[in-house]
């Protein structure tokens, strides 16, 4: 009878086990709305964007290129349609001045997308659930490369009115196409 | 099993139809098998718990191999956040359930083989019939249908040990944010490639546990011919394991 107890519970936790794994692997894993969202240690600072590109929740949030925080929550703003990102800092990092700039940067040329905060010179910092107000857009790449067409096209012929769209960062994304 | 006289593809045929009419004689017998629950939680007990330890070691090798196996390709292209991705896809859709499937050969396949036919040696079955019990219903069903429930939620833990192998070398070895690893893996991974894994590792525990009770209950009632019998199992078993994995990969593929 002992035995049998102990076998029936074994056997009970095995498959109590799998078929928790299983449930992980149906709802954690794929984008189900049933994903459990990690635990909430530091503070929260939203900033607006106008295009995220793919940014992701859970992206990385760095200061100087140190990841400081991750990215918590996207959402839409209904009435500017802009991209509200919540950001969450680990608490240690608590003093970033709150002039400070945040724009949506790129991990190599194939890499995710992540946030890079550029520290403003402001003596008060962001508090918990600040809005960060200098925000830099991502790059798409398919913009710059239609930019950089117009550019080519209009400056062909005549070159009194190209009036270069976006000089600077063309040339850059030549070279790296050349990779 | 005894042929005897029949050449080689007569044989080989008239053995795909033995294993598929034996497959008929379990079916048809797992409902009353059912009104003795005890007897298949032992067997889900003896192939999937005492399974547990090899499958989730196993796991945990895999994913740190592939977390470096990944890193090391995709840091070239310097994406070396995505590697979530290559470990999540490689472990749900192959190697989670191929890999379990052949360790589940190797560890409860073999046993279910050299028991029954042990059984059969030693003459079991044949007083179970002398009584008026049938042998393939208390005997042979519950094992079947023990390791068909066993082997997809090794599986399935397989995979889970190993995605966290793979954050082991990938996160905390390699510096990739773990963010990245989870949060890529998570936008990457649908639904359909997890259910694709699943689907897999049901038809190995299929295939893997007829392939075992099949052996011991036809095995030549020797030493030797269990001996035989059980050696069958692995090779058979890990041939057809390979073999559905092309057939469903190639399904699955073609669907999307």
């Amino acid at each position: 009878m002992q035995s049998n107890r102990s076998l029936e519970i074994g056997t009970g936790l095995f498959v109590l086990l799998g078929f928790a794994a299983l449930a992980f692997l149906t709802t954690q894993l794929p984008g189900s709305s049933l994903r459990i969202k990690g635990g909430d240690s530091g503070y929260k600072v939203l900033a607006a964007f106008d295009n995220i590109g793919d940014l992701k929740e859970g992206s990385p949030v760095t200061l100087a290129g140190v990841r400081i925080g991750r990215v918590e929550g996207i959402a839409i703003d209904s009435r500017t349609f802009k991209a509200d990102v919540t950001l969450r800092i680990d608490r240690q990092y608590s003093e970033i001045p709150d002039d400070s700039d945040a724009s949506i940067q790129t991990a190599g040329l194939l890499g995710g997308k992540y946030i890079g905060l550029t520290p403003g010179g402001s003596e008060t910092f962001l508090k918990d659930g600040g809005q960060i107000e200098l925000t830099q857009s991502a790059l798409v790449l398919e913009n710059l490369i239609n930019k950089l067409f117009a550019n080519i096209a209009s400056k062909g012929p005549d070159q009194q009115n190209g009036q270069a769209a976006a000089p600077t960062p063309a040339p850059a994304v030549v070279d790296k196409e050349k990779k | 099993m005894s042929a005897g006289v029949d050449s080689i593809p007569v044989a080989a045929i008239r053995r795909v139809g033995a294993v598929g009419v034996f497959l008929g004689q379990i079916l048809a017998r797992i409902p009353a098998s059912l009104g003795k629950p005890s007897l298949l939680i032992a067997q889900i007990y003896n192939a999937g718990a005492r399974s547990l330890v090899i499958v989730m070691m196993s796991g945990l090798f895999v994913g740190m191999v592939l977390g470096l196996q990944g890193f090391n390709l995709l840091q070239r292209f310097g994406s070396a956040d995505q590697v979530g991705v290559a470990v999540a896809l490689g472990l749900l859709k192959e190697l989670g359930p191929v890999v379990t499937a052949l360790l589940f050969a190797g560890r409860a396949g073999t046993s279910l083989t050299s028991e029954i036919g042990l059984m059969k040696a030693t003459d079991q079955l044949t007083a179970m019939q002398m009584m008026a019990v049938d042998p393939v219903r208390y005997v042979v069903a519950p094992r079947f249908l023990g390791g068909f429930i066993a082997l997809p939620l090794l599986a399935a833990m397989f995979s889970i040990v190993g995605l966290y192998g793979g954050q082991l070398i990938a996160v905390a070895q390699m510096g990739v944010d773990s963010g990245a690893y989870w949060s890529n893996m998570q936008n990457a991974v649908a639904l359909r490639d997890v259910s694709e894994g699943v689907w897999k590792s049901v038809a190995f525990g299929l295939a893997c546990s007829l392939v075992a009770v099949y052996e011991g209950f036809h095995a030549a009632p020797t030493a030797e011919g269990v001996g035989l019998a059980t050696t069958r199992t692995v090779v058979v078993s890990s041939v057809l394991v390979l073999l559905i994995d092309f057939l469903l990969t190639a399904a699955f593929f073609t669907n999307s």
